[in-house]
This record gives C-alpha cells, structure tokens and sequence, in this order.
C-alpha cells in the first residue's frame, strides 16, 4: 500500500458541546470560535440530551453561516442515544439536511442515509478494529472519531488503516471525556425529579455536576443522561505520538474554560511552536484547577495522567 | 384467555455443569460464552473450553434445547482471528445462534457462515427501530436483545416496526447504562469490559476496614462504605454510592436486581418471542432455581393462569427487586 512520506497537517477538531449552556453563551461561543479560534472543523448539534435542542434550534442556521464564512468545516452530530419517535426523527431530519456532512452518534441514524452520502462516526460509535472500520468505510464514512477508551496500540492499527482507506481518524484530546449514556437523566434523579419532569436543572452546571467519592475525591461528572470523568483528557504531549499513529485530527471538546486559548495552545503546539512541556503549561493555566488525564492511550486507567510518554 | 403465545426461556450457563442443570429446570434455549475475552462475561473458571462447547452443544441438541453463544465483546485490533475463530467453531458445532455486538464481527459471519442465525447482542444497545432495521438490513440479524433502558411501551412501538424478533431480559443483574458503551470500568481500572469482557474486575477491587465501617474499593476510588454488620456491596461503579451537589448515595441506580416477571403479559402482548434470565456468573442452585421458578410462570401464563407476584424474591439474596425501565418511572 502506497503511504504518504510526510504525515499531513494535524487538524484541529471543535466537538459539539455537549452541556445545557444558556441561548446567549451558547451563541457567543460559536461566534468566537468563528473569529478567533484555530480550528478546522466545528461540529454542532445535540448529542446528550433532546429535550436541549429547541433552545437553540433557531440559532444554528447563523451560527453555521459565520462558522463557514469564516472558512471552518462544519458537521452536524446527531443523538448518541435515540429512544423517542421524536428523536428518530430529528435524526433523520439531520441525516437529509444537504448542508453539512453528518456525525453518527447511534446506529439509527445510518439507516437514514441515501445512496453514495458521506458520513462521520462519532466517539460513541464502536469502531474497535479493522473489520468495522472497513464496514464503515464501504459504508461512506469519510472519518472516524474513536472511542476515547482505546489503547494506542489500537490506535495505530486503526489511524494507519484509515489512512490507507483515505479516511479521516480523530482522536479525543480535550475535555471530559465521555463515559456513558443512560434512559435515565441523572440531574433530573439527585433532584428528586424525572427526566419528563426535569425542570432543566442541568443548565445550572456549565460543565456538568462533579460526583464524589464517599471520601471527597472528584471522580465523575453527570450531564443530564450522560455521565463524564470529572478530569479533563489532555493530549497536548501527545500529540506527536497520535500523528505517527496516523491520527489526522485531535478533538477539542468544549468546557466552559476559554476554548479559543485551548485551541491555539494545541495549534501551537501542532506547529511545533512550543514543546511539550510549555505547551502542557499553558494548557494548566487556561483550565485552572482542572485535573488531566490520558491513561487510556496508554492502557492504564483512564483517570490517570501518563507524563513523559510524548516521545513513547 | 386464548391465543397466548408462549415465550421462549433463555437461561444463562457459565459452566457445562450449569447448562445441564438449567436445562433439567426446563431452559427453552441456553446462552453462554467461550472461556476467554470474546464474550461479555468473561470471569475467572467461567465458561465453555472448546470440547466443552461443542459436547454441551451435542448434549443440549439431544434434550431438544437450544445454544446461543455470545461472541459478544468487540474484537481488539490486530487480533481479530481470535473472534473469528470463534465464531467458525460455532458454526462447526451447530450454534443455534450467534450473540454478536460489532459491526465488524456481524460483517464476518454473515458473510462466512450466512447459515447460522445472527443476534445483536444488548451490548449493541439497539435502542429504537431505526438500528434495530440497519441491522437486520445488513446482516440479516433475526433477532435483538432489547437495552434495559427501554420502557414496555416502547418495546411494543419497535415490534410494530421491525422484521425480527425481540428478547428482553426479565430476570438478574441490572446495567442502568447503554451497554456496550460504558467506560465507566475501564476509566477505574484500565480493563475495558468492551474489550475484554470483564466488568469491574475482582483483581482491581479491594476491603478496608475502618473502625466500625467496611470500605469497598474499585482501582483508586471508593465505590461504597457501609457498617461493618451490613454486607459490603461488591464495587460497581454504576451501583456505587457517591455524593453530588446536595445529592448523597446512589447517584445512578440503588443496588436493586431487575425482577420483570410480573410484566410478562404486557411484554407478551409488546410481542416480544424471549425472556432472557441474567446470570452466567450464577451457581448452578441459583440457575436450577431462577430457571424453575420463571419455567413455571411463563408455563402459568401460556396457560391462562394468573402469575404470582413474588415467586423470585428468595433469588434476591437481600436485594431489593426492581422492575427497571420497563415501568415508565425513569421518565
């Protein structure tokens, strides 16, 4: 198989967001990341929670439209979990749009495509090995988000197909990481509430409700249905390693931190404008008091935070 | 009453000895797993060797009882064959059934062994009509393992619309997450149950005692603590007791077991062809006793006869019973 002498450019990747944020921020954040911010792609759409989406539904048309003027990619993420004739067919509606390229988040949503249409999968697609990744490929899936759990010895089996296969392959390097959906709204539940009935408490938390341990240790964080790791992935040193692995971009997802910085100190270092060292630094800085971690990519649990392991 | 179908019983085995005795309980169908990670139960001294498969296959066909088997993780990168093999042995033996989750795996033996039935596991999570049909579409699945997230109103709305049977889980152990698309474990303990088929993994678990109390440990978090006369849960993340915001205890689900037998007509009438009883983790009393006792009540049921309500709850060892998703409560 014939392969590229220089891995192409990294590209950066803006997740969708995946918290209740009030109409205004919302809005903000997507004309920013339109000005300002280093990104290649941006995904919009509502991939938690559908009960979230007529928030916002009339500011996307805008917000697309400066996305693209300001010469970003745009891709529209469906549901990760679809159980209600309402969702299936907000799906499908996604699917149809002519506008965008797609990003799977459930397996309902393939079955709306017609004939010869591109797609993407999303992290909570199960793409683990060669034989699902040529399925999807055959498929028309232009690109591929991993799922953030997998090791990089899978990872660079699978960056490397993709790229034989002229497939996008991204990994998720920012954020917390998502962990796992639920029928059941967890906001909703601690508040003596159901998911029908739940008053939308989730847009209180802006980057979702830390869970403790019995002794005090953060842990996890839940986001109406979906629960997340209370740390922060952070690939930053890692970022070399991905690339070799065939990785074609990193994926950014939004916290109420200041996205834009986070997007230029990873761009930065892509450019190879600052090192590993300074580039973690800045990141540190931008994220507060925000743990990190990245022990998936190495195999280890994914709450822990390998260092040094930039040049592994 | 008349025109009651007759439910299939779909009994768990984690052990050649297991099967046998669920299928003198009266087991429709047996379901169980290779010993090694291709299966979603993949526990130390559980599960079928190869000549064990292919025996308790013999033994089970000669008794008029089916076998399904679960290759039911996602197979890891490089090292597919292991699950290929699998799944060719399967056919070999005369599986009755194949319990498949990945995309790629169904691609593989639709494709190799398009005789052999094809099921999507749970740990698919095929939620709604719309995948439950890609999947039937692309692979020819038959039929589907229902998420235990969906309420019985649901269930009936994606009978309605789609061309293969459904199989619910009735009886057992809970996951109150999308299955096979929880990381939950592998972010405590670095083992992926996708991956390897393990769930919060005994090597990664540990006891403290402190003082009066019992702490119950999972990789570097405290999944629970409880008085040192109460017996200390076993440390699941997703049964684990935590405190968020003002909220303290069982942030996700309380440590209750699924007991759905009651809804056996409404899940008869949803159109639903197979019960599934969790639990090939289970001893063989357990198994003998669950399958005896829900054998009876489907029997009772096809029959016209009311189902008593309580018939399982000395199963429960201690747990309270709960009747999941399925009752609308969630929402």
């Amino acid at each position: 198989m014939a392969e590229d002498k220089s891995p192409p450019r990294m590209s950066l990747t803006m997740g969708p967001l995946l918290f209740n944020w009030p109409i205004g921020e919302w809005s903000d954040f997507y004309a920013r990341l339109a000005d300002e911010a280093p990104v290649d792609t941006v995904h919009i759409g509502e991939v938690v929670c559908s009960k979230r989406l007529p928030f916002y539904l009339d500011a996307v048309p805008g917000a697309v439209e400066r996305l693209r003027r300001a010469g970003k990619t745009v891709v529209f993420s469906t549901l990760a979990l679809i159980t209600l004739p309402r969702e299936r067919r907000d799906s499908a509606d996604i699917v149809h749009n002519t506008e965008c390229e797609v990003e799977v988040n459930d397996i309902a949503a393939l079955a709306h495509l017609t004939e010869g249409q591109t797609f993407r999968t999303g992290p909570y697609i199960n793409v683990y090995n060669e034989s699902t990744l040529r399925f999807l490929a055959r498929l028309g899936a232009s690109c591929v988000c991993l799922p953030p759990e997998l090791p990089i010895d899978t990872v660079d089996v699978l960056g490397n197909m993709a790229r034989s296969l002229r497939m996008g392959c991204e990994v998720w390097s920012f954020g917390r990481i998502p962990l796992a959906m639920s029928g059941r709204c967890y906001h909703a539940r601690i508040a003596g509430l159901t998911k029908d009935s739940c008053q939308f408490i989730c847009a209180r938390d802006r980057d979702g409700l830390t869970v403790d341990t019995v002794d005090g240790a953060h842990f996890l964080a839940i986001n109406g249905v979906q629960t997340l790791s209370h740390t922060y992935c952070n690939m930053i040193g890692d970022a070399e390693r991905l690339l070799r692995a065939g990785v074609t971009a990193l994926r950014l997802s939004p916290q109420s931190c200041d996205m834009i910085a986070v997007s230029r100190a990873f761009r930065d270092r892509l450019d190879g404008k600052t090192g590993a060292e300074e580039a973690m630094r800045r990141i540190g800085e931008i994220c507060g008091d925000a743990p990190f971690s990245n022990g998936f990519l190495f195999g280890k649990a994914g709450a822990e935070m390998i260092s040094g392991r930039n040049s592994a | 009453m008349t025109n009651r179908s007759r439910l299939e019983l779909v009994c768990p085995a984690g052990t050649p000895a297991a099967l046998r005795t669920a299928i003198g309980a009266g087991a429709d169908t047996i379901y169980c797993g290779f010993r090694d990670e291709t299966n979603a139960r993949n526990f130390p001294g559980l599960n079928f060797s190869k000549p064990e498969m292919e025996e308790s296959i013999a033994y089970a066909h000669e008794r008029e009882t089916k076998v399904f088997v679960a290759i039911n993780t996602f197979p890891r990168a490089g090292r597919e064959q292991l699950w290929h093999r699998a799944i060719d042995d399967c056919a070999a033996f005369g599986a009755d059934a194949l319990i498949l989750a990945d995309l790629g795996l169904l691609a593989y033996a639709a494709d190799r062994h398009p005789q052999v039935r094809r099921h999507l596991s749970v740990q698919a999570a095929a939620a709604n009509a719309d995948a439950i049909s890609f999947y039937t579409r692309n692979f020819g699945v038959r039929r589907v393992v229902l998420p235990r997230i969906l309420t019985v109103e649901e269930i009936a709305a994606i009978n309605r619309e789609i061309d293969c049977e459904t199989e619910a889980f009735i009886f057992g152990s809970l996951c109150v997450m999308a299955e096979g698309r929880c990381s939950l474990s592998s972010y405590v303990t670095g083992n992926s149950p996708n991956l390897g088929g393990v769930c919060s993994p005994g090597s990664h678990v540990a006891y403290r005692e402190d003082g009066d109390e019992l702490t119950s440990i999972l990789g570097a978090f405290t999944m629970h603590r409880v008085g040192r006369d109460v017996p200390a849960p076993y440390p699941t993340v997703c049964k684990g007791s935590f405190a968020a915001g003002d909220f303290q205890g069982h942030i996700f689900e309380d440590p209750t077991s699924l007991d759905a037998s009651r809804l056996i007509p409404q899940l008869a009438k949803a159109g639903v062809t197979a019960l599934k009883i969790e639990g090939r983790q289970r001893g063989r009393a357990y198994v003998g006793a669950a399958v005896r006792t829900l054998r009876r009540i489907v029997d009772d049921y096809a029959a016209g006869l009311p189902i008593s309500g309580n018939a399982l709850a000395h199963l429960s060892e201690g747990q309270s019973m709960t009747q999941g998703a399925y009752r609308k409560v969630w929402r």
